[in-house]
């Protein structure tokens, strides 16, 4: 079957999807978006997590048919989604003149480095957040919505707001920092 | 042809600096957190095919017949594979025994062994195409335990072992056996005022990487393959895979994809051969991604264990004597059971000075799935047991368990029971005085303002089952020791390439060795010594390829050590030509050149005494500068084979842990509050990955004590529980705050005093939470994971 | 492999007439994780997401009408003063991102044991709008569990909404895993009071084949309580009585042993549990009430 949809502002149309698959296939092996993480396949893990028309759900049990006409952001469009939000124009796509700034940014090609970040992504590197990674994009795109909902939230509340997003490397201890760190800055910012 | 996700080197420029013992930030978070890091399950190759394996769904039987016709004749499927398409006379593989069959031969052995691999073209119709492979099995008896497994008329899990072992175990059934034996128990226990005994057993545990097994191997046009791919070794890789395709080591080119977790899961081959197998049958690139089922069928895990451990001490508190007996189950192939058998034996005395000794360890072939590598292994299984019977000893002997610990605790010179001397620092007795001066937790913090309850911090959580009734706190201590590195006079080396030259008038070190990053901050480490030794800002990291020499294995806690030591040698062999190319080129200029101690700093080759001599950018002109050179620390030697005495290990490493929980007593849940970790590191080469590292390897052992297991059906040696669904790992609701307190006592040995680190917090974390639980509820609990169960007689 | 999308419920009701195979598919919660391990290849997917009504709720005079698709968190947010039980219980599914997707009507086509909803609806007391191309007709929750993973439900039949009693009384729900958070029952307890009719129900999941009330222990409790004059006077209910209700309670489970926990154990909590939400409840019911509903 064939499913059109928009991912991060853009477009989309995946062709001669097998009924099925999930969003998460659908994004990482037909879209090129492979951010969205597989790890468990059974909505036990929270690494696939996108929004869905803004809600946060596990992509990998979306069927595919079930996005037709929707809207879905992952972690490769998070930084976007983050600054738009931050300028309230609310709405996704890339306008012309950020078409420019985007371009007009140097980065580097193998780190990233230069990358303009969401506050979260940000304060994942900082607070070192990052080991294997895996984890990574699920809990970005869950502690981004939480903030967005909560901007000052409690140890209790950013530990109920990711506990459906496992990780096995850090023991969330930075994770938390990083969670606590983008709060702080996000409320330095208002 | 297109291809997507090969890992790209890693350039760290001026945005971030810092050499070693700075808590510099990692050189691919930026690509980690914008979903640009490219894991193994990320690679996609144009036109390529999906692999698909196919399982024993038995743990024991024979093969008596599989026909793949009619999965051969599926629209889409390329090519089906068994035991008879092997393309040479190798057809086992293994890491230290070679007695892993690449597809199953004429028997299985566990549950989940492969069988036949199938290419498609899309996943589905690889599932489908493999579901319509007919095999016939003939059941045998499973072998699960010591007992089935060495009875007389046991049926033997290998015929006709030839391997290094076979002689001097009693069973064919019994992998390795390994005692330590040291001074006169018989007469040691007649000296004991008390004596304790204690039966453990500790569960087994998953390494739960979240990552799953996933490669893509590419045909090349010289008839070889280039494999991308997670794995915590690439030449342990290669030397397995080459010979079984028939094709030289040079023709398989392997590349580190990025990794997602390993601890030790990702030390054995999982699709590595079958991918390689696919790709050259078909002429197509091949990926293969096991979903999280397969993941537990795909990888060997934590040896579960049965402890017998007796121990005595004197009336004020010395320890007599110990005779311990660990078996650890090895599951049905021998992965890394021997060196699981030589820590286990080795390291279970625990961090303690007992001069009279007799442990002996074995591990077990069984039909149940089979264990090797995780985090600590061997030591984290006796550990558990120890522990447990330190806090018994000092129970029986009315003295605090701490107090009791640090009066047996090891120090600097302390005679192991292997009689190996432990020659650098050695603060175990400072590491329990500090968990035990940290402050604790307030009490009953669930306790809102309003005063109601807040169940999220409670036994239980949002599930809502205590607003505090039955809730009664415990804190428990435990400490533990961990080698450092592959022991038992393994030759243990890494290699370094590391090249300095000028790149856009700025002077640029690239490190390139095959170590495996796996999240642990190898490549953070790597940057940071190369800016310390050679005095640049940037910084490139090549990708982990087979085309330098080998790393050796992300594991035993040995990267920083081993690897991070052969990038310092290379590092410092090039500092040396660069200076004699300064030499030649400005030595006339100035004495300096000729006297003074040089150092490379800030760009510039610099004196002792800080005056600038010249910028690295005149010096190196047009001139690249290149080392590639092996480092290996100090050799070891295997234990001997009777007595167990021998320098066996090259370093140890120590952890302590405190626990504070608090447990529904009424319902058995627990809710861990804190839990507190001391560690020595030698030397924290970077600060904030080292604290990741122990909180990390803390939780971990927090799993395995409460809610952790991988259930095996006794009866069928079946998995029961192979799925996040009912394989729990602690969520961040689970998962307490982690003080971290971390001492740098450098052991002159290891390259800047270093100590290896990921391990020794996953060993006492178990028993301080279990000593815990034991606080708060008064019960024996000889078993880990604690299970509601236990906690309510139920 | 199919995919049917239906825009209407009226094309919904057509599509599983015509295919009473159709699985159908919501929030996705179980069918997904069904298809992505290959435990299932249904010939047909039938979509419910694009059924609008499906995901609206009424606030009626004595009850609520749930769409079937309404998400969790929905309830978590907007009806926990109307339904405090199913509230509760919402907020012990699995995980965020699963309440945000899951519903009650995949629960109660599921019918899972473990289903955490069912034990709230069991003791609020309610009704399963079910309707094909035939008709429509409201199954009492009661009889709506029929055996292991079955329910009521006709071959052509889809779950429309749930009627639900508004709580005229205190309720509780608790469910027993061994994880903190995202977890799958042990066994789960659901509990509320019904003043305006003097009587008390209770829902237990994952200790019987079905989700089951303790039918014999309400009615104890419930007479326990009129004849002791409770409901005029709100005097603490004697130890005695409450130990008694828990009792009744465990012996109304058949649980088994399996990998998530022992029959003994499940006994055990369930009467736990059953002691707990009375005393909560109860003391809400008095009106002083400390700490009733949790943090939830």
């Amino acid at each position: 079957m064939r499913v059109n949809f928009t991912v991060n502002g853009r477009p989309q149309e995946a062709d001669d999807v097998w009924e099925g698959e999930s969003l998460l296939y659908v994004l990482r092996e037909r879209l090129g978006l492979p951010g969205s993480k597989n790890a468990c396949e059974q909505g036990e893990c929270g690494s696939c997590t996108v929004r869905l028309d803004g809600v946060p759900v596990c992509s990998c049990l979306v069927a595919a048919g079930q996005v037709e006409g929707r809207e879905v952001v992952t972690v490769e469009g998070l930084a976007e989604y983050a600054q738009q939000r931050s300028r309230g124009t609310g709405a996704c796509g890339t306008s012309l003149d950020e078409a420019r700034w985007w371009s007009a940014q140097g980065t580097d090609s193998g780190t990233g480095e230069g990358t303009e970040l969401a506050p979260v992504q940000q304060a994942f590197i900082d607070a070192g957040a990052v080991q294997c990674g895996f984890c990574t994009p699920g809990l970005l795109v869950a502690a981004d919505e939480m903030l967005e909902r909560n901007p000052n939230p409690t140890d209790a509340d950013i530990r109920e707001a990711l506990s459906g997003n496992l990780c096995r490397c850090t023991g969330y201890e930075k994770i938390m920092d990083a969670v606590r760190l983008a709060a702080a800055r996000q409320g330095e910012a208002v | 042809m297109r291809t997507n996700g090969t890992p790209t080197q890693l350039t760290q420029g001026s945005r971030t600096r810092g050499g070693i013992g700075e808590s510099t930030l990692r050189p691919d978070g930026t690509l980690k957190v914008t979903g640009e890091f490219a894991y193994s399950s990320d690679m996609w190759h144009e036109d390529m095919l999906w692999g698909q394996i196919l399982r024993s769904p038995v743990a024991h039987a024979e093969i008596v017949s599989i026909d793949t016709s009619e999965a051969l004749a599926t629209p889409g499927v390329y090519a089906v594979l068994t035991y008879d398409d092997l393309p040479t006379e190798v057809k086992h593989y293994g890491l230290e025994i070679q007695d892993t069959p690449v597809l199953a031969h004429g028997k299985v052995r566990h549950h989940g062994e492969p069988v036949a691999v199938v290419a498609a073209d899309h996943p589905e119709t690889a599932r489908r195409a493999a579901a319509k492979i007919r095999v016939e099995y003939r059941e045998l008896p499973v072998i699960t335990d010591e007992a089935s497994a060495t009875a007389p008329d046991a049926v033997l899990v290998h015929e006709n072992r030839t391997d290094h072992h076979a002689s001097h175990v009693s069973h064919p059934n019994i992998v390795h056996r390994q005692p330590i034996i040291r001074g006169d128990v018989e007469e040691a226990r007649r000296r004991a005022d008390v004596i304790v005994e204690g039966e453990y057993v500790f569960g087994m545990q998953d390494q739960a990487f979240l990552g799953p097994e996933s490669g893509l191997a590419v045909p090349a046009e010289d008839g070889g393959v280039d494999l991308y791919v997670a794995t915590q070794w690439l030449h342990a890789d290669l030397r397995q895979i080459a010979p079984v395709l028939g094709l030289p080591e040079e023709k398989v080119r392997m590349t580190l994809s990025g990794v997602g977790g390993a601890f030790g899961g990702r030390e054995d081959l999982s699709m590595q051969i079958h991918a390689c197998l696919l790709a050259l049958r078909t002429g197509k690139p091949v990926k293969i991604v096991y979903n999280r089922f397969e993941s537990f069928f795909g990888h060997v895990h934590r040896h579960p264990a049965k402890l017998y451990y007796e121990h005595g001490a004197t009336k004020d508190g010395k320890l007599t004597h110990l005779k311990a007996r660990i078996v650890l189950d090895g599951g049905a192939y021998a992965s890394s059971s021997p060196a699981v058998v030589g820590n286990a034996a080795s390291l279970g005395a625990g961090p303690y000075v007992v001069d009279d000794v007799d442990i002996e360890a074995v591990a077990l072939y069984t039909n149940n799935p089979p264990c090797g590598a995780m985090r600590g292994f061997g030591a984290v299984q006796a550990c558990f047991a120890y522990e447990a019977q330190m806090d018994k000893l000092a129970a029986k002997l009315d003295m605090d368990p701490v107090e009791f610990r640090r009066l047996n605790a090891m120090s600097q010179g302390a005679v192991m029971p292997t009689g190996q001397v432990v020659d650098s620092p050695a603060p175990v007795a400072e590491l329990l005085r500090r968990v035990k001066a940290m402050p604790l937790p307030p009490e009953q913090q669930w306790l809102t303002a309003g005063e109601d309850a807040d169940v999220r911090q409670l036994p239980g959580g949002l599930s809502n089952t205590t607003h505090g009734e039955g809730v009664v706190r415990g804190i428990g201590y435990a400490v533990g020791i961990k080698n450092v590195g592959f022991s038992e006079g393994f030759d243990d080396y890494s290699t370094a390439k590391v090249r300095m030259e000028v790149v856009g008038g700025e002077p640029v070190a690239t490190v390139h060795t095959a170590m495996a990053e796996v999240g642990q901050g190898g490549v953070t480490v790597h940057a940071q010594i190369a800016r310390t030794e050679l005095g640049v800002a940037q910084v490139t990291i090549r990708p982990a390829d087979t085309q330098v020499g080998s790393a050796g294995s992300t594991s035993a806690s040995r990267q920083t050590y081993v690897t991070g030591g052969a990038v310092k040698n290379a590092c410092e062999l090039v500092r040396e030509r660069v200076l004699e190319l300064g030499r030649r080129r400005f030595g006339t200029y100035h004495p300096a050149w000729a006297t003074a101690e040089l150092l490379l700093e800030g760009g510039k080759v610099v004196t002792d005494g800080g005056e600038v001599l010249a910028d690295l950018v005149d010096v190196l002109g047009d001139e690249a500068v290149e080392v590639e050179e092996e480092w290996r620390h100090r050799p070891t030697e295997p234990f001997d084979l009777r007595t167990g005495q021998g320098f066996g290990h090259v370093q140890y490493s120590f952890a302590a842990h405190r626990a504070v929980v608090e447990v529904d007593t009424e319902l058995g849940l627990v809710k861990v509050i804190e839990l507190a970790c001391a560690q020595d590191v030698g030397k924290a080469l970077n600060p904030l990955s080292v604290v990741g590292q122990i909180q990390g390897g803390t939780t971990q052992g927090l799993g395995v004590a409460v809610m952790e297991e991988i259930v095996v059906d006794p009866r069928t040696a079946k998995v029961r529980n192979p799925s996040f669904t009912d394989y729990l790992i602690p969520t961040i609701l689970d998962t307490p705050t982690i003080p971290v307190d971390v001492l740098e006592l450098a052991d002159d040995h290891a390259p800047y005093g270093l100590r290896g680190a990921g391990e020794a917090p996953t060993l006492s974390s178990t028993p301080a939470v279990l000593a815990a639980i034991r606080d708060a509820t008064g019960l024996e609990l000889n078993r880990t994971p604690v299970r509601p169960e236990h906690l309510t007689g139920t | 492999m199919d995919f049917l999308r239906p825009a209407s419920w009226e094309e919904a009701l057509a599509a599983k007439a015509e295919h009473p195979t159709a699985v159908p598919i919501a929030g996705g919660t179980d069918v997904m994780v069904e298809i992505n391990f290959d435990h299932r290849r249904p010939e047909y997917l039938l979509d419910l997401t694009r059924v609008g009504d499906l995901y609206e709720w009424e606030v009626g005079e004595d009850s609520v009408r749930l769409g079937a698709s309404v998400p969790y968190t929905r309830i978590m947010e907007n009806l926990r003063a109307e339904l405090p039980g199913l509230a509760l219980a919402s907020h012990t599914v699995a995980s965020p991102q699963i309440r945000n997707r899951g519903g009650v009507g995949g629960n109660l086509g599921t019918a899972s044991p473990a289903g955490d909803a069912h034990p709230a609806l069991l003791a609020a007391g309610a009704e399963v709008e079910a309707e094909s191309v035939r008709g429509s007709r409201r199954i009492p929750i009661d009889a709506f569990y029929t055996g292991v993973k079955r329910n009521a439900l006709a071959a052509d039949e889809l779950i429309r909404a749930v009627h639900i009693n508004k709580a005229d009384g205190p309720q509780q729900f608790s469910k027993v895993g061994t994880r903190n958070a995202m977890v799958i029952a042990v066994c789960a307890f659901g509990l509320a009071l019904h003043p305006g009719t003097r009587t008390v129900r209770t829902g237990i999941g994952s200790a019987a084949p079905t989700p089951v009330r303790a039918t014999v222990a309400e009615e104890f409790l419930g007479a326990a309580l009129d004849e002791g004059g409770f409901w005029d006077s709100g005097r603490i209910i004697p130890p005695s009585v409450a130990r008694q209700f828990a009792e009744l309670c465990s012996a109304a489970c058949n649980p088994i042993d399996d990998v998530r926990g022992t029959a003994g154990y499940r006994r055990h909590a369930v009467g736990v549990m059953a002691r707990r939400t009375l005393m909560w409840t109860w003391e809400s019911y008095r009106g002083t009430d400390r700490a009733t509903e949790g943090a939830a």
